[in-house]
């Protein structure tokens, strides 16, 4: 069963048209990259499969339920990790993650939950100090960790590591890997090539609203008789 | 162009606005409002009084207060019958019957002070319906004077304190039918001034802080970029607005209930330098009035919060968030100024007609308008201003449901060019 499917998809902003009827499927439990020049339509894409957007025309299937009629059931299976998410200031990094939990389970599932999350966010002793004195690196790490402890069965995460730096970054994406092979798919969007490459079973390029290029990293460099993904894109892109 | 003009260019840019300069342009139309309302309170003070006078004297002292009434005001009635000259007066819509009792001149030029009866018509229990009053107020001080005038004229022995003053009053108001011996307008005003000044001001706190709270949150989860998360949530749009509206309507009413000790301390303390029973002539409110007043506060305060949440839709941070309560603020400093000054009877009916559509209007005039019996207005407060929450909260719904929260607009360029860049 593919995790998604996307056909033909359009979404509209008043008369301009960021996406111009893609269609490509996510298999389950794969990683998928979705990487793009800025403005691409990248973004607009994942917002919409997060059931932030609507759409426009085509379709969107998450596990079997349609994106139109069934956003709540979407929203049941997924967890969305913006490029610039925030958490709330005036909660610490403990209460923030109960809030989140509680959506999802009640009770001594609930801090389960919680208690995953506080492993995942590496945070040690600051987890019970408020959001508002965390870096910026703290504040990803606690998103991250919001984002995957619920063991969604699909997760969208735009700019994974964004804000990170090296060791905080390779932490965070073994993190997803491992979320990954326990089943989890991972839809991404990176400017970080080097990330995509090492992280992705699966790539789509878009540009300019349409994919123009979609396979493993392997067949792509393959086909653009390129060393990294990196030279794929500029290839593709400036083509 | 010099750095100097460049830096002035680029500043102005950022001031001057639309959500700056249209504030600005509602406060200067209601200041301008208020301005023609104390035109007009000027024009009535200018305006001589429409008064009665029942002579039953028929001596000197009556004949010189005649003279110095009937030259200061517009007399609808002069003559001996109590009842008429009320009835007269009343279809004039006066503001007095001034009695002056058949032994009136005996007793001053006895060396008694001499007794009258002031009847008063009051319209409306606003801090304004009290000039009319006060203008015959001054006439009866003119009339005193003029009789001591006398007094002194005809160097008899009278005592000096009676020449002075020589005229004391009795006031009767006649006020919503009721008939209040002993009770004056001015006074009336003042033990009506707790639901004339206070209970307005509290209302239109209240508005403000609840619903400055209710943007400022939609601002701040823009700011804070918590909202897309909130909206990937399992949890209804519906419930997302709910529990916004419930949360700011919950610390509102604690706020209503610290700014209520205050009020508490306010009226214990008119209430024992009270020297009449307002109870006594039906000015109380009973457990169903309460109720009523309780039901108008609280649906005021769910329209005041849902027209908030779909202004913070627009709010892009918690910056423009705080412009964004100035309508807010307007509508509900203006129906506060309007129903402090005026009784909802007693003003022209487009103006009638705002203070109706208002929703924030219904609580500030509730409490007053249940001590004169007026329920048809109060229960139809209560339905337009719940129909009116129940329409803002669903636009709210919607809202949550279209791009517009991530967005800030439908359609046209400008989102287009934000879109682009966020892309």
């Amino acid at each position: 069963m593919n995790a998604i499917e996307v056909r033909e998809l359009v979404k509209d902003y008043g008369s301009f048209r960021a996406v111009k009827g893609i269609s490509f499927d996510v298999r389950e439990g794969e990683v998928f990259g979705l990487i793009g020049p800025n403005g691409a339509g990248k973004t607009t894409t994942l917002r919409i499969i997060a059931t932030l957007l609507r759409i426009s025309s085509g379709s969107v299937q998450v596990f079997g339920n349609d994106l139109r009629r069934e956003p709540h059931e979407v929203r049941k299976i997924l967890s969305y990790l913006p490029e610039d998410a925030g958490a709330y200031k005036n909660l610490t990094g403990r209460e923030y993650l109960q809030f989140i939990a509680d959506f999802f389970a009640s009770g001594r599932a609930a801090d389960e939950i919680v208690k995953k999350g506080i492993e995942i966010a590496s945070l040690s002793d600051r987890i019970d100090d408020k959001v508002d004195t965390y870096s910026k690196g703290m504040t990803r790490r606690l998103l991250v960790s919001r984002a995957l402890m619920t063991e969604p069965k699909l997760t969208i995460l735009d700019e994974l590591t964004s804000g990170l730096d090296v060791i905080n970054a390779q932490e965070i994406r073994k993190t997803v890997k491992s979320i990954s092979e326990k089943g989890t798919t991972v839809l991404l969007s990176s400017h970080n090539m080097l990330e995509v490459e090492l992280m992705c079973d699966r790539i789509a390029l878009i540009n300019d609203g349409r994919i123009v290029e979609l396979g493993t990293p392997t067949e792509l460099k393959g086909k653009h008789n390129a060393s990294n993904i990196e030279e794929v894109f500029t290839k593709v892109v400036m083509a | 162009m010099s750095s100097l003009t460049n830096i002035v260019k680029k500043e102005f840019k950022e001031m001057l606005t639309k959500s700056t300069i249209i504030p600005v342009i509602l406060m200067a139309v209601m200041f301008g409002y208020l301005g023609s309302m104390m035109g007009d309170v000027e024009e009535e003070v200018s305006t001589p009084p429409v008064i009665g006078l029942v002579d039953l004297d028929d001596g000197v002292i009556s004949d010189i207060a005649f003279e110095v009434l009937n030259a200061s005001s517009d007399m609808a009635y002069n003559g001996t019958d109590v009842d008429a000259g009320l009835e007269e007066v009343k279809k004039a819509g006066g503001v007095a019957l001034i009695v002056l009792p058949a032994n009136l001149s005996s007793d001053i030029l006895n060396g008694s002070r001499g007794y009258i009866d002031v009847y008063w018509m009051m319209e409306g229990a606003g801090m304004l319906d009290a000039i009319s009053s006060a203008s015959v107020d001054s006439l009866l001080g003119s009339m005193s004077y003029g009789i001591s005038a006398y007094l002194v004229n005809e160097s008899n022995e009278t005592d000096p304190a009676v020449v002075l003053f020589p005229v004391e009053r009795s006031d009767t108001t006649i006020f919503q039918d009721e008939v209040m011996e002993d009770v004056s307008p001015d006074f009336l005003i003042t033990m009506l001034s707790a639901q004339s000044f206070t209970v307005p001001f509290i209302i239109m706190m209240i508005i403000i802080m609840a619903g400055g709270m209710v943007i400022s949150s939609m601002g701040l989860e823009k700011e804070n970029k918590t909202l897309e998360t909130l909206l990937t949530l399992p949890v209804s749009r519906g419930s997302i607005v709910s529990g916004k509206l419930v949360a700011s309507a919950l610390v509102g009413l604690v706020m209503a209930g610290i700014y209520m000790v205050g009020f508490n301390y306010y009226m214990t303390s008119i209430e024992t330098s009270a020297e009449i029973d307002l109870a006594k002539y039906g000015l109380d409110l009973g457990p169903v009035d309460f109720i009523l007043v309780g039901v108008s506060v609280f649906v005021s305060l769910l329209a005041a919060l849902s027209m908030c949440m779909v202004l913070g839709t627009y709010a892009k941070n918690y910056k423009s968030a705080q412009t964004l309560t100035m309508p807010i603020t307007l509508l509900a400093i203006i129906p506060m100024f309007i129903t402090m000054f005026k009784d909802f009877g007693t003003l022209p009916l487009a103006l009638q007609a705002v203070l109706f559509v208002i929703p924030f209007s219904h609580p500030m005039m509730a409490m007053r308008e249940l001590m004169f019996g007026n329920y048809a207005l109060v229960l139809g407060g209560i339905v337009y201003v719940t129909a009116f929450a129940i329409v803002m909260i669903a636009i709210t719904v919607w809202i949550f449901k279209t791009d517009r929260l991530l967005t800030g607009s439908m359609k046209g360029k400008g989102l287009a060019g934000l879109l682009m860049k966020k892309r």
